[in-house]
């Protein structure tokens, strides 16, 4: 695990269960999860880099899982920081937002106005939150998960989920 | 601060978050396109162990599965998928996709072969799941010409044990690449069809296709 730069988070120890199902199974049972999860954190332009690379770090790793391992968990917050990456790379490029959304599609012709300006919002909020809110309504994951996919305490997961839809209701609302 | 609020708050955004049905199928199918990209992807760039595909022929769909050095298992319908994807999970390694060009030179020898056009196999092969004795046993077989035959008898004295014909039936009966290793030339003595792993029928029709039935006689 240590050879690696972009090291795969260790897997979280599960339950005894059965043995780790052959890879494309796995994919097939978590990309709708980790496709909306990454559409809505980093947008439709970023998202099939974005889940390419999660699921190509969850491969190089697959082989070393333990039976039981709650997979959707450990995949999601691979996806988490793989997000965490490309609004790295955006702050880096200093490029303003309103560009950002311009780019990456989602403005172009068929969504609506107001869904436009609920992602933007999403997309604008501090990562710990953003990925909370997504995690939770997007992907429908408990919040239990949820803290295992951002590396945080159910309680901080908690936290930040309330915060970010603070945020994202003043938003919409106004 | 309610630590449940944030669970269930929030019913207009929540909703606005989920998207609606049509938007749901719309992001369902985008995932699944993804999906296929980067398994052909993962299978190109050399990082599978295993890739593997369905191929249609006159015997049902086929599921065939290579590895670096070759074709490594062919199943008939009867066997369970996930069980021979688990089975390859388990004995090579999890590291396996569903990917179509790693495929394609199987797809097309057998093609040939089950138009009539090709007699002989020349894809390579990955014989890493024969053990050592059915290995010679299956090493015989593979060198019974198209649209001849041989008993389990003759099968199991030239692998080496005479006395072993139940033996090498078992072996037989194992044969992870079925077709392209030829258990199906293997009959009883009395020149009676014999067991088949993809069923009898299924043995009779590939005895016909090389029009040994009657030689067999």
């Amino acid at each position: 695990m240590k050879q690696r730069p972009p090291a795969p988070p260790p897997v979280p120890p599960g339950p005894p269960g059965p043995p780790v199902p052959p890879f494309q199974r796995f994919l097939d049972a978590h990309r709708d999860t980790v496709w909306r999860f990454l559409v809505s954190s980093v947008g439709p332009g970023d998202a099939e880099d974005c889940f390419q690379e999660t699921f190509i770090a969850a491969l190089r790793a697959y082989p070393r899982l333990r039976p039981g391992s709650n997979l959707r968990a450990w995949v999601l917050t691979i996806a988490h920081r793989k997000s965490l990456d490309v609004h790295r790379a955006r702050a880096r490029r200093a490029l303003p937002v309103a560009d950002v959304q311009a780019l990456d599609g989602r403005s172009a012709g068929t969504s609506s106005a107001p869904d436009e300006t609920l992602w933007g919002a999403v997309e604008e909020l501090p990562a710990r939150q953003r990925s909370a809110v997504v995690l939770r309504y997007v992907a429908d994951l408990p919040h239990s998960e949820i803290a295992q996919a951002i590396g945080c305490s159910e309680e901080a997961a908690r936290r930040s989920l309330h915060e970010g839809l603070v945020k994202l209701r003043k938003v919409v609302s106004a | 601060m309610s630590a449940a609020a944030g669970g269930r708050d929030g019913g207009t955004l929540e909703r606005a978050l989920r998207g609606d049905a049509h938007e749901q199928r719309r992001q369902r199918e985008a995932a699944a396109q993804a999906a296929r990209r980067l398994s052909e992807r993962i299978a190109a760039d050399g990082l599978a162990e295993v890739s593997y595909a369905t191929l249609d022929s006159p015997l049902g769909p086929l599921l065939a599965a290579v590895t670096p050095r070759g074709l490594v298992r062919l199943a008939y319908p009867d066997e369970h998928a996930d069980a021979v994807l688990e089975r390859l999970a388990r004995l090579i390694s999890p590291r396996i996709v569903e990917a179509s060009a790693p495929l394609d030179r199987v797809r097309r020898e057998l093609d040939e072969y089950f138009a009539g056009r090709r007699r002989t196999f020349e894809l390579a092969q990955d014989w890493r799941l024969i053990g050592p004795f059915a290995k010679r046993v299956l090493g015989v077989t593979y060198e019974i010409p198209y649209g001849g035959v041989l008993s389990y008898a003759q099968v199991a004295a030239e692998a080496g044990s005479p006395r072993a014909s139940r033996a090498a039936g078992n072996a037989l009966g194992s044969n992870p690449i079925p077709i392209v290793i030829p258990c199906h030339r293997v009959l009883r003595s009395g020149g009676a069809l014999g067991g088949y792993g993809g069923g009898p029928q299924r043995k009779r029709w590939l005895l016909e296709l090389e029009g040994a039935l009657h030689r067999g006689r």
